[in-house]
Parts: C-alpha cells; structure tokens; sequence
C-alpha cells in the first residue's frame, strides 16, 4: 500500500485545477496586457481567478496579488512593512518563534543588516501564544506584527482573530501567514481583521510555484520585482495565467468542500491521535483541539526520526520528520524545541499530514505499521535501552 | 534514494547485520550524545585477541544505522590490530560514499569500535599507547564542515 502522508509539504494537483491549467495553456495563451482579443481574454481568465480567490477569503479582487507563491507573499508584506516603518523610524516587529522560515529569515535579515528590533513571542507547550505577550511586547516603535494562521509543523491554530482585533486596535499593521490554513479552515480576512494574508496554490492541491498576498484595501505595497506594470504595479512580470487559474479553481473547490472534508479528516486525525498515544513514551506535538484537522506530529522517545521516516517509506508511507538529520542542520526542529521538548525527545518526531483524498484504509494500514517501525528502532536503540533500565530502577 | 543514499547504506539500514548486544562482553564503547541525535554502542567478545563476535546498538537516523553495520562487518572475525586499523574513510568506500553531511556518522562508527577495543584494553589491563584512543573525546561533528 502507498500512502501519502505529507500534505503539509504539498499536496496532489486536483482534477479540477489540472482541468482549468489545461484549459488555459491550450486555449488562452494571450498576455494579459495585451490589448487585442488574445490579451483580453487573457485579462477576463485573470479577472475571474482573482474574484474566485477574493471570494474564498471575503476579500475585493483588488485586495488580491498573486505572487510565485507563500514565500514571495511573506516577503512582500513584511518588507513592505519595514520599508515603511523605516522610513518613520518605527524599527520593531512582533512575530511568533514558530513562524515559518520565509518569515523568520526575512526577520532575521532585517535584524542583521537594517537594524530591526525583532520580538519573538513564545508559544505555550501546547504551541499557541499568549495575548499577553503580544501587548506587552508591541510599543510606539512597532511597523509590523506577523504572526502565522496555523503552524506548518504542529498544525496548531493561533488566535488570529484575537491578534486582528488587538493589531488593529493599535493601528499596527497585522500581516498573517495563512499557508497552511487556507483551504483547510474557515479563513475570513474581514472577520479576522487581517490586513496581509499570504497563501500558496499547492498546499490545497493547486499548482505549484503560484500563490497570493491579499493586502487590505488602503494598506500600502511595494513590489519587490521592479518591471511592467502587472498586478496594479506591485508585482512585476507576466502573469502565469495556467497556475493562477488552477490555483483559483483548486481554492474554490477545497473551500466548498470544507464542510464535508473538515470532520472526515478530524475523525481520521483523532483516530490516528488515539492509537498512537497508545504507544509507549510517545508525546501529541501540538494542541489538540486548536489544530488543523489533517495534521497529527508526535515525538517518540529513544528513536530518532530520519531512521523512523525511512522504513516508514520502505513499508509505503510517506511522512515527515523534524528531527536534525531530515532538516540537514544539527538542530532539530525550531517549533518542537519552542514547545519545550529537548533535543534527545524532539530528534524523534514524526508528522502525518492528511488531505481530502486520505482514506479510512490509509488510516488503518498506518496505524498498524508505525507502531512495528518504532517497536523495531527502539529494539536497536542504546537511548531506549538506557530509558528502560532507568523506569526498572525507578520502579524497584 | 532517500537523501542521496546509496543501494548499499539503505541495504545496511534497513537489514543491519550484527544487531543487539552480547552477554558479558569483553569489551563495550559508547560514543555520541542524543542531544545531537546520534549514539552508537559496540560490543565485542575477543578470543586469542580475535574478535570473534561484534554486536552493535544505534539510535541515529539511517547512516547511523548503516555505518554501524558495516563497521561491525568489517571488524567481525579479525585481529584486534586490523579492527584498530579501521579507518571512517573505510566504512565510507564500502557503504559506497554517504551525502557530506552524513560523514560524520561514519567518524562516530571508527570511534565506537576504538571506545570498545579500549574498554576491553582497561578492562583485561592490557598496555596500550593512550595516543591510539586520543580522537575519542572529540566532538565527531567538530571537525566536519557541515552543508
């Protein structure tokens, strides 16, 4: 059996996307700003995938730029955001130690080279932030607070709805890094008081290499491309008119599916919770009730995940690990340490991400093999050896 | 193949010869640290100075796990001399090449089998040039330049 478990890296291309990028490579092929029937056909496909992808956020086609995909969108918002903080000597960003690398290295660049302040909040053991935090660190200074929809990792779901009310409050500028959220979740930027949001085609089974920034009516955007004329002057070049209407088409498909999809994949994640908790020294990553419904991310004692993800592949699933060796650094995953774990613990986490394709036997099959791997790691690992004689001791 | 790893350290990962441990060994060396995600332990039973048994336990991710294999493979049935001539370049050319940030993993391989041939030096006082076991307490990751 093959399962695929890894949709929170990307997920499969729906047959709706592929059908509406088919339609648009064969029959429109025009550029957008071309003036003659080609182009204006071109520009009209444009119109519709921005009122669809609008539409899907409670957002005005104008409020939507589509970008090569969530890592230029993060770029754009938070490099505006400094630009113009800048230039009125507000220097200071609040973000969250659990963001996402296209958002931490942006701020790590503006602390090294522009002399930013930067304040990371921390998350609880259940990965969520505090309001508290939050107002204690904004101050006059602040351009920017940026702070992720739901964890790319843990799928934990931050209060954004909270951080809208209180960023706008304060007039501060509130930009939302939605990735792993949008076609997952309900995610209404009005309701939420966002003024950016950036989103990605792949992660709910558009293409890949498209995405969007939604940017509030009135909030200001600088491109970071500088050429044509394209999206209103603020992102340069010639649309990918194929991915963006397979990414519309994807969006508007996940968004109208929620529904039904959402309570299927949290039975299927509460099922996968429950029997992996069963295992012993096994720790949930993440809050359990705040969180994405596809996502489930456990650490195992005494195993480490690279071995764990590979004869997990060898047996058909496909999943993901946060520990060191998977990530090519020596540290192991940034959210799993912010959480609390140590290093030895967080080495062997596992995730599982499901998506709407995911089934019932997918499930189970998973369930009965990882539970043999971690068995036959730790029957190999001194650390679990070590864990044991430790409990034996304890106990005599 | 996963991570860039060759036919033969998945061979060694996902079957890994000379697993578990021995009763009373003669001599057992433990190197690495979790913290870092990688801790080798080696086993060996000596007989008129042969080694004529080597097991091995490892938590570390699959070039870990497929160094220590070869490592015990290529040591198992040989002089203590040869096993303290293994080199980690040696574990490499036989596993065919491991991915540059994963060389380290064969460093610690050479140095668990050194830690337990010493331990069974101490243990059996037999005399030896401390120079020998002077890698041992370094850092396997710090003299690698990581991608």
């Amino acid at each position: 059996m093959q399962v695929y478990f890894d949709n929170a890296a990307t997920t499969k291309l729906s047959a709706r996307a592929r059908e509406s990028m088919l339609r648009v490579s064969d029959d429109i092929f025009g550029n957008p700003s071309s003036l003659h029937a080609f182009g204006q056909a071109a520009s009209s496909e444009l119109q519709r995938a921005r009122e669809t992808v609008a539409r899907c956020l409670n957002a005005a086609p104008r409020e939507i730029y589509f970008t090569s995909g969530g890592t230029e969108a993060d770029n754009q918002a938070i490099f505006t955001c400094a630009e113009i903080g800048a230039a009125k000597g507000k220097k200071h960003i609040v973000s969250t130690a659990i963001e996402h690398h296209a958002v931490l290295h942006c701020l790590e660049q503006l602390e090294k080279e522009r002399g930013f302040r930067i304040t990371l909040l921390p998350v609880d053991e259940s990965g969520v932030i505090k309001l508290q935090d939050l107002e204690a660190a904004v101050c006059d200074e602040t351009c920017l607070v940026t702070v992720m929809f739901a964890n790319n990792e843990i799928g934990t779901i931050q209060p954004v709805e909270a951080v809208g009310r209180f960023c706008r409050g304060k007039k501060i500028p509130f930009h939302c890094d939605a990735v792993q959220a949008v076609g997952h979740v309900p995610v209404d930027v009005k309701a939420l008081s966002i003024d950016y949001l950036s989103l990605s085609g792949h992660k709910f089974h558009g293409p890949k290499g498209v995405g969007a920034l939604y940017a509030r009516q009135g909030m200001p955007l600088r491109s970071l491309l500088l050429g044509g004329a394209q999206e209103r002057n603020r992102r340069a070049g010639t649309e990918n008119l194929p991915a963006i209407a397979g990414m519309a088409a994807a969006l508007e498909e996940a968004v109208s599916e929620l529904g039904e999809v959402g309570p299927r994949l949290t039975g299927y994640r509460e099922k996968l919770i429950n029997g992996l908790l069963n295992v012993q020294r096994s720790h949930l990553n993440g809050d359990r009730a705040r969180r994405l419904p596809g996502n489930v991310n456990f650490c195992f004692e005494g195993l480490e995940g690279e071995s764990l993800l590979l004869l997990l592949d060898h047996r058909g699933v496909a999943a993901s690990s946060g520990s060191a060796c998977t990530s090519g650094s020596l540290d192991p995953s940034h959210v799993l340490l912010a959480l609390g774990r140590p290093h030895e613990i967080a080495h062997g986490s596992l995730r599982l991400t499901l998506s709407r394709y995911t089934t019932q036997e997918e499930v189970d099959y998973t369930l009965a093999v990882i539970p043999a791997v971690v068995d036959y790691l730790r029957d190999i690992s001194p650390v679990w050896e070590r864990i044991m004689r430790e409990e034996q001791e304890k106990a005599q | 193949m996963a991570m860039g790893y060759s036919e033969k350290v998945m061979d060694h990962f996902i079957n890994p010869r000379n697993v578990g441990e021995l009763e009373h060994p003669d001599g057992v060396g433990e190197v690495g640290n979790a913290k870092c995600g990688d801790i080798m332990k080696v086993y060996l039973r000596v007989e008129n100075g042969v080694l004529t048994d080597v097991k091995f336990k490892t938590f570390g991710c699959a070039s870990a796990i497929a160094t220590s294999s070869m490592a015990t493979e290529l040591i198992k049935g040989h002089p203590i001399g040869e096993a303290l001539a293994l080199t980690n370049k040696a574990v490499v050319e036989a596993l065919d090449g491991l991915p540059p940030v994963k060389l380290h993993c064969s460093v610690l391989a050479e140095e668990a089998v050194k830690a337990a041939i010493k331990d069974y030096y101490d243990r059996h006082q037999v005399p030896y040039d401390p120079a020998l076991f002077a890698d041992l307490d370094e850092d396997p990751h710090g003299d690698l330049v990581e991608e």
